[in-house]
């Protein structure tokens, strides 16, 4: 699979997965939806972008940087919005989204396709 | 008279081993290394200006099967085109009835040499690998190198990997080694190579038919135990320089036992036989030679997913934490 599609692939899958385990949070879990939408969005963009970082720059060590820096990002925009008690989710947010992110970014560098350079 | 003292005896010594090399096309430098019947020196080839390395027999070595050895060793060589093989350039002739034989000088160093200073598993797979593919290439052209060590192998300036010294190496009429392969004649008509009941090869490191005097029925397989060897001693090499010491794998264990086994019959059939399973333990596949327990083959199915297990693993120790928090 090639590095993008991986990433979005990579990235829905775990922004689900992750959205999913905010069951075991009691008190969210009658915006159990909500969540998941917004964890699977968040996660296709993030592989999206992740995916093609990795198609641009062939480096597990940047790649797994960019996806750190991007889950962390997007985890904290989404932490920055208040459920509707005015509560933030600040690490239960931005701790696993973080590390959603790096597992991205280490899988698009080392299982992702890299495109065939074209010849004349 | 004066008594000479030991070191003008030396040298004068010296000046009479010297041989003379003729029209002067060759100058001769110092001595760069000796095998078992013959004395490596550098020199220049004048005509084109450049180095060379220029080998001849030992004073004493001049029987004429001696020479008909190196004569023979010279156009072994020249058959072999391969670049882990030391292209020959020339072959001389002395006043003395002895011939020279001039090949390009190989600045590097012996294979054991370069791994004792630590060097990557890995690395030293594929140091092995290269010597593999260049004895596999003899082995097609239907030549024995029969003398397969370390200090047979050198390892040149960019990496490339050179076996050396086919002075016992032999041309077969196949190289099929199901078969019993036979001598055979030179179109020169130079003798065919050692006799029946001669012990060729070097105590330590040539396979056990060879050093019961058949040093030709097991063919290819005979090759095959001396890598077997030499892989071996790659194994035994020290790892980087700070890196803990670790016994070699046991996958890679199997392959030397397999590769030398005392049987011919038990070895591996041919060198790219040998070489495919050192590929395979590197590509993390199945070692052929190797009867892994369940808890290796999930060792090595994993092995080159450790990272990602390991983050995944992180991310459900973050999840599990931040749910006992939760609960609390």
């Amino acid at each position: 699979m090639n590095k993008v599609m991986l990433g979005i692939v990579l990235g829905t899958v775990l922004g689900a997965l992750d959205g999913l385990s905010a069951w075991f949070t009691p008190e969210v879990r009658s915006m159990m939806t909500t969540i998941v939408i917004g964890s699977t969005a968040k996660g296709l963009v993030a592989g999206l972008l992740i995916g093609w970082f990795a198609r641009k720059v062939r480096s597990v060590p940047l790649g797994i940087l960019f996806g750190l820096l991007i889950g962390f990002v997007l985890a904290f925009i989404i932490a920055a919005m208040p459920d509707p008690t005015g509560k933030h989710y600040w690490f239960e947010i931005i701790l696993p989204g973080t590390l959603v992110g790096l597992i991205v970014g280490y899988a698009t560098q080392r299982y992702g396709k890299a495109p065939v350079p074209k010849t004349a | 008279m004066k008594t000479p003292d030991d070191a003008t005896v030396a040298r004068l010594q010296r000046i009479l081993d010297t041989p003379d090399l003729g029209d002067g096309r060759y100058e001769l430098g110092d001595r760069i290394g000796e095998g078992g019947m013959g004395v490596v020196h550098v020199g220049l080839d004048r005509r084109l200006d450049r180095e060379v390395a220029i080998k001849f027999l030992r004073p004493g070595a001049l029987a004429a099967s001696d020479v008909a050895r190196l004569r023979r060793e010279a156009l072994l060589l020249a058959r072999l085109e391969h670049p882990g093989i030391v292209p020959v350039h020339d072959l001389g002739e002395l006043p003395d009835g002895g011939v020279f034989l001039v090949m390009k000088r190989v600045r590097g160093r012996g294979l054991d040499e370069v791994v004792q200073v630590g060097v990557p598993l890995g690395e030293r797979l594929r140091l092995f690998l290269q010597l593999a593919d260049t004895i596999a290439f003899a082995h097609a052209a239907g030549v024995l190198h029969r003398d397969l060590k370390p200090a047979n192998v050198m390892v040149g300036t960019f990496g490339e990997v050179l076996a050396m010294d086919w002075g016992v190496a032999r041309v077969v009429a196949g190289s099929d080694a199901t078969t019993e392969v036979r001598p055979a004649a030179p179109a020169d008509g130079t003798p065919a190579g050692t006799s029946a009941g001669t012990v060729i090869g070097t105590p330590g490191w040539m396979a056990p038919e060879q050093a019961r005097g058949d040093a030709i029925s097991s063919g290819v397989r005979m090759d095959v135990f001396g890598l077997g060897r030499v892989l071996g001693m790659l194994l035994e090499a020290p790892g980087p320089p700070g890196a803990a010491a670790k016994a070699p794998p046991a996958a890679l264990r199997s392959i030397v036992h397999r590769a030398t086994a005392e049987a011919p019959g038990d070895r591996y059939s041919s060198v790219p036989e040998l070489a495919a399973d050192v590929r395979r333990f590197l590509d993390g596949e199945r070692v052929l030679a190797h009867h892994e327990t369940p808890a290796e083959r999930i060792r090595r199915v994993l092995a080159p997913h450790t990272i990602a297990i390991v983050l995944i693993g992180a991310y459900v120790l973050i999840r599990a934490l931040l749910f006992a928090i939760n609960r609390r």
